[in-house]
């Protein structure tokens, strides 16, 4: 361990690898040094100057993008430190809107904090000339009001670098600064994905999801139509953290009985058609394999990859499974074999998605995705969307009972449940596939090689005869670096799942947002993985094919996996799209 | 047109020559504007594809810059004097005057293409201030109210 370097920050002594900036350094101490702009693993600018710290140089430096030198000395609590950080905070506030008490970030917002941390006195000392900016809502996913930007470019950073997207940038200079699309097009005429990571990086009100609650709110005072919802695997894992509840733990039970208390007919649950999907994409998988099918095949679920795949990597849409996503094939269903069986009209039904994802607000719109004219799913909202209603109709979330989904549309495996990590769907596919093909029952359900953080995944499964080399990548800039190596001839996978937003649905760009400061202390992807790993765990089936609700609806109604019926209901297609706006 | 397919030519050879250079997109762009007098979109589209960087990237830029243009320049040229004599005598005045009588803001072209709306530093002639100059012509002393007829005789 050659390479620590020793320092003393505010008088305690830390030894840390070098390279370690001094706002980690000092994380390691037991101080937490005021950020902005700093993103753990996605921005490191220095550009906010709220983390100033005095090493003793000519000026103070920003600490977040100082490396420690050996005998370093820091001081993180002066008076200089504090009053330079409280005039960097009230400069940001002079180009600020400050109009906080209708915005959706109120209360849990950074720069609120930072005001209330450091104690600001006057947020107007400089108070003067302020830019106008229009609110882009244009987008069907996400809104951007540039009013409320502090320029801290950690949205910039999520969209271009954990994305490899980079719709968004720095335009212009000096007081006219702003975060824009090129020629300030609208976000809606540009390629972005709508995954919502820039949402989810932003540390104020300046970039959230498209509401979709009035428009809930008004279908469930709708007498005359069945309303039903359906929420996705991810958002159980994160939804509690909405209401105080500890980051990592499922609140699947509260959840089913907020969704009732807010009035749905039926709380149904997309794990359900994940189970279905596992079948439908299982068995198409090995029909490619069988009958010499386009290869690798690539998992279809997540909406974001799909456009990415549909803008940036075209020439892949071949080797995209034609499977509906989840939500989409849960509200196909509901509209068919469940109105069928009800004996309701499907034309008074109306299906609302709950999920970790702003991109499915974009996806429901898609022509394709309906039937008869009809849409499949009416409406998207995301997890946080969903925290807004339930504290709206003042349902007390933390001490609801723990209720059950309403039977068959709401069953459903731990195969299912992990759906909503990286590395999920392809376990859960390998599950049923291994079992399908060599008629054998796996001894252990866990394929661990698929599992975990890191950006991009390999395994090679044998499954009988076939050995099948699969792939998982997770954000897509590691899509991109995932399917370069293919294009390039250097790798050669049969089934490779792809999800949009790093770290998989559990950390989508419509789930509660974790600020920066608790980013340094936990990894949300992680915690929340565990969280459904652990509800897998616990269920009594773990394989999409034992779940006997899936078995039911092959028997009654679609025949069997893929077959002309499947293929109506729960299968799409593809457009590629123009990276540039005409 | 030939002529264009020319000087589109020229810009992917200016791509070929810095691409893989660190910090690329500056001399490009500055090529760029030589060859077309200004950057458009397709002009910055076609950079940051060549280069492998974001649109973002090359816009952000091109707008940092005062150097780049991003539109056309007008039939004619105004320059409006900020320099320390002429704007103690008022030339911010004089540039909002022009700036809501053509309906752009500093930098800018109007729809029409007649005129481009510059901000320059001193033209040398502090006598006069405040100054402004439209193409080769340089107008003295001026006061707001004197704006709009000196625009319609280039309207004319």
């Amino acid at each position: 361990m050659d390479n620590l370097v020793k320092l003393t920050i505010d008088g305690v002594s830390v030894e840390v690898p070098a390279g370690t900036t001094v706002l980690e350094a000092a994380k390691q101490a037991g101080i937490n040094i005021p950020t902005l702009c700093y993103l753990k693993d996605i921005n490191q600018y220095g550009a906010c100057r709220m983390c100033v710290v005095d090493t003793g140089a000519r000026a103070l430096g920003a600490a977040c993008v100082l490396p420690v030198a050996p005998n370093m000395v820091v001081k993180t609590n002066t008076p200089k430190i504090r009053a330079a950080r409280k005039t960097n905070l009230e400069l940001l506030l002079s180009n600020h809107d400050m109009k906080c008490l209708n915005c959706t970030r109120n209360q849990n917002c950074e720069l609120q904090q930072m005001c209330l941390d450091l104690g600001v006195e006057n947020p107007e000392r400089f108070a003067g000339k302020m830019n106008q900016y229009d609110i882009d809502d244009l987008s069907p996913s996400i809104v951007r009001n540039n009013n409320k930007c502090i320029l801290c470019r950690r949205c910039v950073a999520a969209c271009n670098k954990t994305q490899g997207v980079g719709v968004i940038g720095p335009v212009g200079r000096g007081f006219k600064t702003r975060i824009a699309s090129p020629w300030d097009h609208p976000l809606n005429d540009m390629a972005c994905i709508n995954c919502g990571q820039c949402i989810a990086a932003c540390p104020t009100g300046a970039l959230y999801e498209k509401d979709s609650t009035k428009e809930v709110w008004d279908l469930l005072a709708d007498t005359t139509k069945h309303v039903i919802v359906q929420p996705a695997p991810a958002v159980r894992a994160a939804l509690g953290e909405e209401f105080g509840l500890p980051m990592g733990k499922c609140v699947t039970g509260k959840m089913a009985a907020a969704l009732r208390r807010l009035g749905f007919e039926k709380v149904f649950d997309t794990d359900w058609a994940a189970d279905l999907t596992i079948m439908e994409e299982g068995t198409e998988l090995l029909g490619r394999l069988k009958n010499g099918g386009v290869l690798p095949m690539i998992t279809s679920c997540s909406p974001g990859w799909i456009k990415f795949c549909e803008t940036y990597y075209p020439e892949f849409i071949p080797n995209l499974s034609s499977c509906k996503s989840p939500h989409e094939m849960e509200g196909a269903m509901i509209k068919s074999y469940w109105a069928q069986k009800e004996g309701i009209d499907p034309k008074d039904i109306r299906v609302v998605s709950v999920m970790p994802c702003t991109a499915k607000k974009f996806e429901c719109k898609r022509p394709e995705l309906g039937h008869d004219g009809m849409a499949d799913v009416d409406a998207v909202i995301t997890t946080r969307e969903l925290a807004r209603m339930i504290k709206e109709a003042g349902i007390d979330f933390a001490n609801l009972p723990d209720e059950d989904f309403d039977p068959f549309l709401g069953e459903s495996t731990g195969a299912a449940v992990i759906f909503g990590t990286t590395g999920g769907v392809m376990e859960a596919a390998l599950r049923t596939v291994y079992e399908v093909v060599t008629g054998e029952t796996l001894q252990n359900v866990e394929f661990t090689a698929v599992r975990g953080i890191e950006g991009v995944k390999e395994a090679s499964v044998q499954v009988g005869d076939l050995t099948v080399n699969v792939a998982v990548a997770h954000g897509t800039a590691n899509a991109a670096k995932l399917l370069d190596s293919i294009k390039n001839g250097e790798k050669t996978y049969q089934f490779i799942e792809i999800m949009g937003c790093p770290g998989g649905c559990v950390t989508g760009g419509g789930q509660p947002i974790v600020s920066a400061q608790k980013r340094m202390e936990c990894d949300p992807k992680q915690l929340r993985a565990a969280a459904l790993y652990a509800e897998d765990e616990g269920k009594a089936l773990r394989k999409s094919h034992e779940n006997p609700a899936i078995k039911a609806v092959y028997e009654e109604f679609l025949g069997e996996p893929n077959s002309h019926k499947a293929h109506e209901l729960l299968h799409t297609t593809y457009t590629a799209r123009e990276k540039y706006s005409k | 047109m030939p002529d264009n397919k020319e000087k589109y030519a020229q810009l992917q050879e200016s791509i070929a020559k810095h691409k893989g250079e660190r910090g690329a997109v500056m001399p490009v762009l500055q090529e760029a504007q030589g060859i077309f007098g200004y950057v458009p979109e397709d002009v910055q589209q076609m950079i940051a594809d060549g280069l492998g960087v974001t649109l973002a990237e090359v816009y952000g830029v091109a707008t940092f810059y005062a150097q780049f243009s991003l539109e056309p320049k007008g039939k004619n040229v105004i320059g409006v004097c900020l320099g320390t004599a002429c704007y103690v005598k008022g030339s911010q005045k004089i540039m909002d005057k022009l700036s809501e009588e053509l309906q752009i803001e500093v930098g800018r072209t109007t729809k029409d293409g007649l005129f481009t709306l510059n901000a320059t530093r001193c033209l040398g002639a502090c006598g006069l201030a405040p100054v402004m100059m439209i193409n080769d012509e340089v107008y003295g002393r001026l006061t707001p109210d004197q704006v709009p007829a000196i625009l319609d005789k280039y309207r004319a």
